[in-house]
């Protein structure tokens, strides 16, 4: 079955509504209520577990602090207020992923709530209101499989069981499919920035679903919500609430209702469709979990916390553009990349004196190709750039010598170190240089001809000769203030060609 | 008999077994092996236990044996550096687990269930030298007021075996009373340790909620069960209370405070035992006079409290508002705590597995068979009572209830040192009686629930007989004082210590061991039939 597309000015009839609940998996050694390591990506199933997050008869959850820690600075960055004293409840429903019967979450009380985060959208910034951020636990992983009879089964590998996750719920207040995405995105961001989360979305550490209704256009009142889930990449989430809103305005101005249903969005398809209808909704019973005391956020240790939180990307992208003279779209792309950032901010640590603007252009540009359009490892160390860039300051390296030694730096490799391999080191010195220019002038008596003519762009064309005879490694401002003053200075009859001194240069 | 083993020894109380032990009057093994020879001949008939690991018993025995001689040898050193429970046999109820050992908590739903891991007061245990003679017989997850409700069938009161020896820790009171073993661990959730104890003549005590760790306690209503001990006197209890309690990382309601050494404390004199109690302000709760009391329990209750008062205690009546809510309440929180607590027993990891047609039917089929009647009762009620729309008309309600019986005892507690009551309203009652009629078996609980409601430790004691059969004495005191509890138990026995019903034992114990004597599960089928 398809669903019916709505022409364009359905779609402009409505306003779409949407709300955006996002897990992500925390980053803790251990799980949230066990010892289990977390570590289990490459790991056979079930090798990761333990008689409590197997539910074993008798066990008893220890809430895991540093999970606790981890919503509580993203409650601090979303700038949310951080409940005082709050508590577990148990979630009750059964699942073969679901070893106690319940899984361990808050209900009524979370650890943050009423936070809200800004972000950039093609039409400018927009915020998004947080209605909360809370802590449970992850289930296990089902595996259908089908053995050699044709018979189904189901296997339960409960390596994931037990995982500390944070749950962060927006406000209805995204309008448009791309600030739905532009939210996921800057909250991956925010929580890398922390430490939060690796929130990955391909590998299910950040899971998000959307929850979206229309509305006739000034209309107050909601419509019926439509829950969309497995949109496993930023593209994905973009697509998929979009063609959700199509959708739904295809439904209602064809005169028919939403219905209020779980949907699953299929990428090869580029289609959502129906997982789970309302009817199938569960009384979860939350009630308060006795097995744990409530848990207290004591003032202390929120500041404790904000001591040690890290500078922010808003804050970030804002101090590079007032204090660095960055251009909004180099502090975007920097900000926007964790290791752009520490590149960027190493590099300026290790050369205070060099200019801002020079070092973004070198992370946008040739750091960040490298780094994302290359299978090379990124091995490298932010001072190092810095050095390189005094170098090319200095005049004591080429640009082009530059990129060069960035490839190998990028590697791993110390600036100074390459530099000297490679005996990159930029000629400057007057005597090299002149030897060069004279034999350059001398073999090109066209060129030089020309710019007696004056053709000047055919300065450039011996400039770049110099460069060759070089390898690139002759100052280029220096060599064409050479070429210069040597046509100025002699008649061309009386040109001949030196004999080198005896300046030691590299040949061959 | 096998030769060379004295049936006297098991007549001994712990604290006397220890101190035999340490001078070499008999061996932990000889111990062990007349213990095993009781529950061999006689378990038949009183259906104490539901599983005996001799093998593990007899290694722990060899294994204090050859701690006691070493130690022995080296006697100027002296007996105190040894472990207090060192070669004492001490039984655990069926929700202990233990590694690779059955933990059935009574129930169908974990037959054949071995659990990897030891529970905290297992370790405990062991560390303390103790030797763990196996399971005890339970009402099916500790619901229940008479060990009726086990899947392995009812267990026999040794003062009449065609009564019940209350519940749920029935198995470990009647195992205690019986002589075949001289202490035991129970839980209590309304009454499970206390009531129990009441019906056999033991000493009984529930601590403060968070004082002993419940890490591998088997779940029935967490913010209710505690761990607790059985013995024939109070030092005894005392003792195996000292073993179990304190803070455990892996139980975070566990209280991080010091534990008294509280056998130590306790005056081995029974003059200053019985001079303790001079100036002490007991408080005797008017409620717990409830309605339906037994007239013989009631009288024993009187005396003891004109005995104590004699002593030197003062008595003051005072009330306790909210307890005819007690039960109600406990009725709402316990069930409902419970049908989270055996959610997963679902036949998927462990335990009995019914097949069914899909997802649905595997649980229908596995938890349809797997629990009994009681349970399936008290999961439904559970259930009802936090689903949606009903959750804050009863969960709510009750738990609004529980902060104003909390409160009850807070003001009696300005008044007061401890309380003074009857552990339960009645003596032991005939197997099958209270059966059919669930709130009969419910009020049961009625002297003893409204204390887990609270949080608060109490001990029942012996203190008498009612046409034969033991009626016990409870002491509710303030969160932490369970010192105060036992040097009252103490100071009791102290003051009673001649009288005459101390001397005597279990009336039916001679039948235990007679072949032509029915097992409690036919006794049973003979009453409701
Ligand atoms: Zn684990």
């Amino acid at each position: 079955m398809t669903a019916p597309v709505a022409s364009p000015s359905a779609t402009g009839r409505y306003e779409a509504v949407i709300g955006i609940e996002i897990h992500v998996q925390l980053r803790t050694r251990s799980k949230m209520f066990c010892g289990c390591s977390t570590d289990f990506q490459a790991a056979p199933p079930n090798s990761h577990t333990c008689p409590i997050c197997l539910g074993m008869p008798g066990t008893l959850p220890v809430a895991n602090r540093l999970a606790v820690e981890h919503v509580l600075a993203t409650g601090l960055a979303l700038e949310a207020e951080i409940v005082p004293v709050t508590r577990w409840d148990r979630k009750n429903y059964f699942y073969p992923d679901l070893p106690k019967g319940y899984q361990i979450s808050q209900y009524d009380l979370p650890l943050t709530q009423n936070g809200r985060l800004t972000f950039d959208t093609s039409e400018g910034p927009f915020t998004v209101g947080i209605r909360r951020a809370h802590l449970e636990e992850d289930t296990a992983r089902l595996l259908h499989m089908t053995g050699d009879s044709g018979d189904r089964a189901s296997l339960v590998d409960f390596n994931r069981s037990g995982v500390a996750l944070m749950e962060i719920v927006t406000e209805p207040d995204l309008r448009t499919a791309e600030q739905a995405r532009r939210y996921a995105e800057e909250l991956r961001l925010l929580l890398l920035t922390i430490g939060a989360s690796e929130a990955a979305l391909e590998s299910g550490q950040m899971r998000v679903e959307a929850n979206i209704s229309l509305r006739p256009i000034g209309a107050q009142a909601f419509g019926t919500r439509v829950e969309v889930k497995n949109m496993n990449s930023f593209r994905s989430v973009e697509r998929a609430i979009g063609h959700e809103i199509e959708r739904q305005a295809g439904v209602l101005s064809n005169g028919g209702d939403v219905i209020q249903e779980t949907r699953g969005w299929d990428e090869n398809r580029a289609a959502t469709y129906t997982m789970r209808l309302k009817e199938d909704s569960q009384d979860y019973r939350y009630f308060p979990e006795p097995d744990l005391p409530p848990l207290k956020a004591d003032p202390a240790w929120l500041d404790e916390i904000r001591a040690r939180q890290p500078e922010l990307p808003a804050a970030r992208r804002a101090r590079y553009r007032a204090e660095l003279g960055l251009s909004a779209y180099d502090a975007n792309v920097i900000v926007g990349d964790l290791k752009a950032t520490r590149v960027f901010e190493g590099a300026l640590a290790a050369e205070s004196a060099l200019p801002a603007k020079r070092v973004a252009n070198w992370v946008t540009g040739e750091y960040l190709r490298l780094a994302k359009g290359s299978d090379a490892i990124d091995a490298l160390e932010p001072a190092e750039l810095g050095r390189l860039l005094r170098l090319v300051d200095e005049g004591t390296l080429s640009g082009t010598s530059a990129k060069e030694v960035f490839a190998r730096i990028f590697a791993g490799e110390r600036t100074a170190a390459v530099v000297e391999e490679l005996g990159l080191a930029q000629i400057s010195d007057g005597g090299a240089l002149e030897t060069a220019v004279d034999e350059v002038l001398a073999a090109n008596p066209a060129a030089v001809e020309d710019i007696r003519a004056g053709k000047a762009q055919a300065i450039g064309f011996l400039v770049g000769q110099v460069m060759k005879q070089t390898r690139g490694r002759a100052n280029a401002a220096m060599v064409r203030e050479l070429i210069r003053s040597r046509l100025d200075a002699a008649p061309p009859a009386a040109t001949a060609p030196r004999r080198p001194k005896g300046t030691p240069e590299a040949s061959g | 008999m096998t030769a060379g083993q004295d049936p006297a020894i098991t007549r001994l109380r712990a604290h006397e077994m220890a101190a035999g032990l340490r001078e070499g009057r008999f061996t932990a093994l000889a111990l062990l092996e007349a213990h095993l020879e009781l529950i061999r001949d006689e378990n038949r008939v009183l259906h104490a236990w539901s599983s005996v690991d001799e093998d593990g018993a007899r290694q722990a025995a060899v294994a204090a044996d050859r701690q006691l001689s070493k130690e022995g040898g080296r006697a100027i050193q002296g007996p105190a550096a040894l472990p207090p429970l060192l070669g004492i046999p001490v039984a655990l109820k069926d929700l202990v687990v233990t590694r690779g050992q059955p933990s059935t908590a009574g129930s169908r739903i974990l037959k054949g269930f071995l659990s990897p891991y030891d529970a905290h007061i297992a370790e405990r245990l062991r560390e303390a030298g103790a030797v763990v003679v196996g399971k005890t017989n339970m009402d099916e997850f500790a619901m229940g007021s008479s060990t009726e409700h086990s899947a392995w069938g009812p267990t026999a009161n040794p003062w009449a075996l065609d009564r019940v020896p209350g519940g749920s820790s029935g198995g470990s009171a009647a195992a205690v009373a019986a002589f075949h073993v001289p202490l035991a661990i129970g839980t209590d959730t309304g009454g499970s340790i206390r009531q129990p104890a009441a019906l056999t003549g033991t000493v009984g005590m529930k601590p403060t909620y968070g004082r002993v760790s419940r890490y591998g306690i088997i779940a029935f209503a967490s913010s209710l069960d505690q761990v607790g001990p059985f013995g024939r006197d109070v030092r005894d209890a005392a003792m195996l209370l000292g073993v179990v309690a304190g803070r455990d990382e892996h139980d975070s309601t566990s209280a991080p405070m010091q534990v008294p050494d509280y056998a130590a404390e306790l005056p081995a004199d029974d003059d200053e035992a019985a001079a303790s109690v001079k100036g002490l302000r007991l408080g005797l709760p008017r409620e717990y006079f409830v309605p339906g009391m037994e007239p013989g329990v009631e009288a024993r209750i009187r005396e003891a409290v004109g005995a104590l008062e004699a002593a030197g205690a003062e008595i003051v009546e005072l009330s306790l508002p909210h307890s005819e809510y007690g039960l109600a309440t406990y009725y709402i929180i316990a069930p409902a705590e419970a049908s989270a607590n055996l959610a997963r027993y679902d036949g998927i990891r462990y335990g009995q597995s019914v097949r069914g047609e899909d997802v649905l039917g595997n649980y229908l089929a596995t938890r349809g068979s797997g629990f009994g009647a009681e349970v399936k009762r008290r999961v439904m009620l559970g259930t009802y009572a936090l689903s949606a729309g009903y959750y804050d008309a009863y969960y709510l309600k009750a738990q609004k209830v529980r902060t104003l019986l909390k409160r009850d005892f807070d003001l009696a507690f300005k008044q007061v040192d401890a309380l003074i009551a009857p552990t339960s309203p009645t003596v032991a009652f005939p197997l099958g009686a209270r059966l059919a009629d669930p709130v009969a078996m419910y009020l049961s609980d009625v002297c003893t629930l409204p204390v887990n409601m609270a949080g608060l430790p109490g001990i029942s004691v012996p203190c008498g007989l009612s046409e034969g059969l033991p009626v016990g004495l409870q002491f509710i005191g303030r969160a932490w004082d369970e010192s105060r509890l036992f040097g009252l138990g103490r100071a009791y026995e102290a003051i009673t210590a001649s009288a005459e019903w101390r001397s005597l034992e279990p009336t039916d114990l001679p039948a235990l061991s007679d072949p032509s004597a029915p097992a409690p599960a036919e006794r049973l089928a003979a009453a409701r039939a």
